[in-house]
């Protein structure tokens, strides 16, 4: 049994009315990704800043890295690091001078600062751009910096909100590989996000939170056990045949859902042989089609599936974290 | 994977971040004073990155010299050239006054973005933010009083006590002003957004500024009008920039003016360290 880096019970922080976190109970074990999964709104935020010792929960306690994060709040500042969901660099200054400012507060003298930032400047890709200022930098390279500027010392545990929020897909694969990296050199990391994907191919362990409390916990795999499947998503060359297709994917794989877009349609499907087959077969009976894609159920599907609603977007995380 | 020919092609390398990773020991916590130092000097790398924000705020004070000093010179003083004797040390105080509102500006600019989760994420004193920003901020006040008094000098202004008088109430002025800032970065905590700041800071500054001795000698003014001016924190501090700089200090007023910055930091220093550690 891995000890738990984070132990979290019965968390509540209400803003006004607004109970943005109401109960939450989190368990999480040293040296893994833990996925924090939720929509806008949920209160994702709102447990970070609580466990980052940047807000005092109103009830229920936490211990990070075994230190309680109201009456020892120095000595979790002390293990941890945060990157916030607005990038949190100082976007007036250089990279390298933002660098070089964590080092100096972290403790490292000039000398030993300067050389950290030139170091993880180098790693993460932005030598080049050292001596620009971070209002000029594109998204992905002020995530990178702002990842560089959490590991100056390196945490034992790292706060990761929405780290791939907005970033094209390359930039998300970076950060993606710099989280891999970072947890097998030893950290801890909560990452909270609002993305199936992302939870599912880094973390070992995810809670689905909503409405401030958490409604589901387990693997990945088991989460999307949970929901049934994923589907196969077709769409069609012509429009017109699209009863023949639903006909077809009727037949190979079940009930088949019929999407706004008048060429598309998509149907249950858990597994990638039936679903080339069922594509094949598409194919066999003339049907042309323009693309198809096996998805994983999105996070819209897994809170359908978990809680009867969907994901809607709400106002509160957005007040939290203001 | 594909994430794999991605990263070597443009991002992170995998070899040099494994090695970021891993290098690092934790050194010991800075001390309170290197921790706000580290903030002075941030501070000034603004300056230096972001210098129209000084212009911004100088550039008022040039115009009030000059349009003051020629439009109404003649009237109130006599002669430009006495008039400008007269304003140019309360147009230093004005100057850098004005820039104390922009302290309070930077710190809720800063709040609007990510950047002070970070900081009060991070193991250190936590008043070091706020205290050395506003040390780095003297900086600043520094530099915009010297622009008012070097376009004295050029208009012809030659004080009595030269430059030690001079670098007395400039010195006088921002002590005032560092106390004065406290106030700001408390607007800076409270209010939603820098512009909130700005307006809130400039509708008291200015009024305050205006109902003073920086413009016009107090004993020209209607009574009830005068003894308010009189007793204006900002009055006394421009009678004493002005003793200093004609070379007759007047000890009281300048013990006052110290008074009242310390009386100021005492009240607002706690209030804003309040704030900033409640987010």
């Amino acid at each position: 049994m891995t000890p738990l880096a984070i132990e979290a019970t019965g968390l509540v922080k209400a803003f006004g009315e607004t109970r943005a976190v109401d109960g939450v109970d989190l368990a999480v074990p040293s040296g893994s990704v833990y996925g924090v999964l939720g929509p806008n709104g949920a209160g994702k935020t709102t447990t970070i800043r609580m466990l980052a010792t940047l807000i005092r929960p109103d009830a229920g306690s936490a211990r990070v890295l075994g230190h309680d994060i109201v009456s020892e709040p120095d000595a979790v500042r002390g293990v941890v690091s945060l990157t916030g969901q607005l990038a949190s660099v100082d976007e007036d200054l250089t990279g390298r001078e933002n660098l070089i400012l964590i080092g100096r507060l972290l403790g490292l003298r000039r000398a030993a600062a300067k050389e950290r930032a030139a170091e993880l400047l180098e790693a993460f890709g932005l030598a080049e751009a050292a001596t620009r200022l971070v209002k000029n930098y594109s998204g992905g390279m002020r995530r990178r910096l702002d990842i560089a500027a959490s590991i100056v010392v390196t945490p034992q545990l790292m706060f990761l909100d929405e780290p791939t929020t907005g970033l094209d897909p390359r930039s998300r694969n970076q950060v993606w590989d710099i989280i891999r990296m970072l947890v097998a050199g030893g950290t801890t990391i909560l990452l909270c996000t609002q993305y199936l994907e992302e939870a599912d191919q880094l973390a070992e362990g995810i809670a689905v939170i909503d409405h401030g409390k958490v409604i589901a916990e387990g693997t990945p795999g088991q989460l999307k056990a949970s929901v049934g499947s994923g589907a196969l998503h077709v769409r069609l060359l012509d429009p017109g045949q699209r009863p023949e297709a639903e006909q077809v994917l009727a037949r190979e794989l079940g009930t088949v859902h019929l999407e706004p877009d008048p060429a598309a349609l998509s149907v249950q499907c858990a597994d990638g042989d039936r679903g080339a087959e069922a594509v094949a077969a598409l194919t066999r009976a003339g049907v042309r089609i323009a693309d198809f894609s096996l998805g994983q159920p999105s996070l819209d599907e897994v809170f359908l599936a978990l809680t009867g609603h969907t994901a809607e977007p709400d106002v509160e995380e957005q007040e939290a974290a203001a | 994977m594909s994430t794999i020919e991605t990263r070597t092609a443009t991002g992170a390398d995998e070899a040099a971040v494994r090695k970021a990773i891993a290098s690092t020991a934790r050194p010991p916590r800075p001390t309170a004073a290197s921790a706000a130092l580290t903030f002075a000097w941030r501070g000034m790398l603004k300056v230096k990155h972001v210098p129209e924000q000084l212009l911004d705020v100088t550039i008022t004070p040039v115009m009030f010299v000059l349009m003051f000093t020629y439009l109404f010179g003649g009237a109130i003083a006599g002669s430009t050239g006495a008039y400008l004797d007269y304003i140019l040390p309360g147009i230093l105080v004005m100057s850098v006054l004005f820039t104390t509102v922009y302290s309070g500006v930077a710190l809720n600019t800063d709040l609007t973005k990510g950047v002070v989760d970070r900081f009060r994420s991070l193991p250190i004193w936590r008043a070091a933010p706020l205290l050395g920003s506003l040390l780095g901020d003297t900086v600043r006040y520094v530099l915009g009083g010297t622009v008012i008094i070097v376009l004295g000098v050029v208009l012809g202004y030659r004080p009595g006590a030269g430059v030690p008088g001079v670098l007395a109430a400039l010195a006088l002025v921002v002590v005032f002003a560092f106390g004065l800032s406290w106030v700001f970065t408390t607007l800076g905590l409270l209010l939603r957004s820098p512009n909130a700041v700005m307006n809130a800071g400039f509708m008291g500054i200015f009024p305050l500024t205006f109902l003073s001795s920086v413009f016009v000698d107090p004993d020209t003014l209607p009574n009830g009008l005068e003894d308010f001016v009189n007793a204006n924190p900002i009055s006394i501090l421009a009678s004493a920039s002005r003793g200093l700089m004609e070379g007759n200090p007047d000890m009281g007023d300048i013990l006052i003016v110290l008074g009242t910055a310390a009386a100021i930091a005492a009240v607002f220093m706690p209030i804003t360290t309040r704030l900033y550690r409640r987010g």
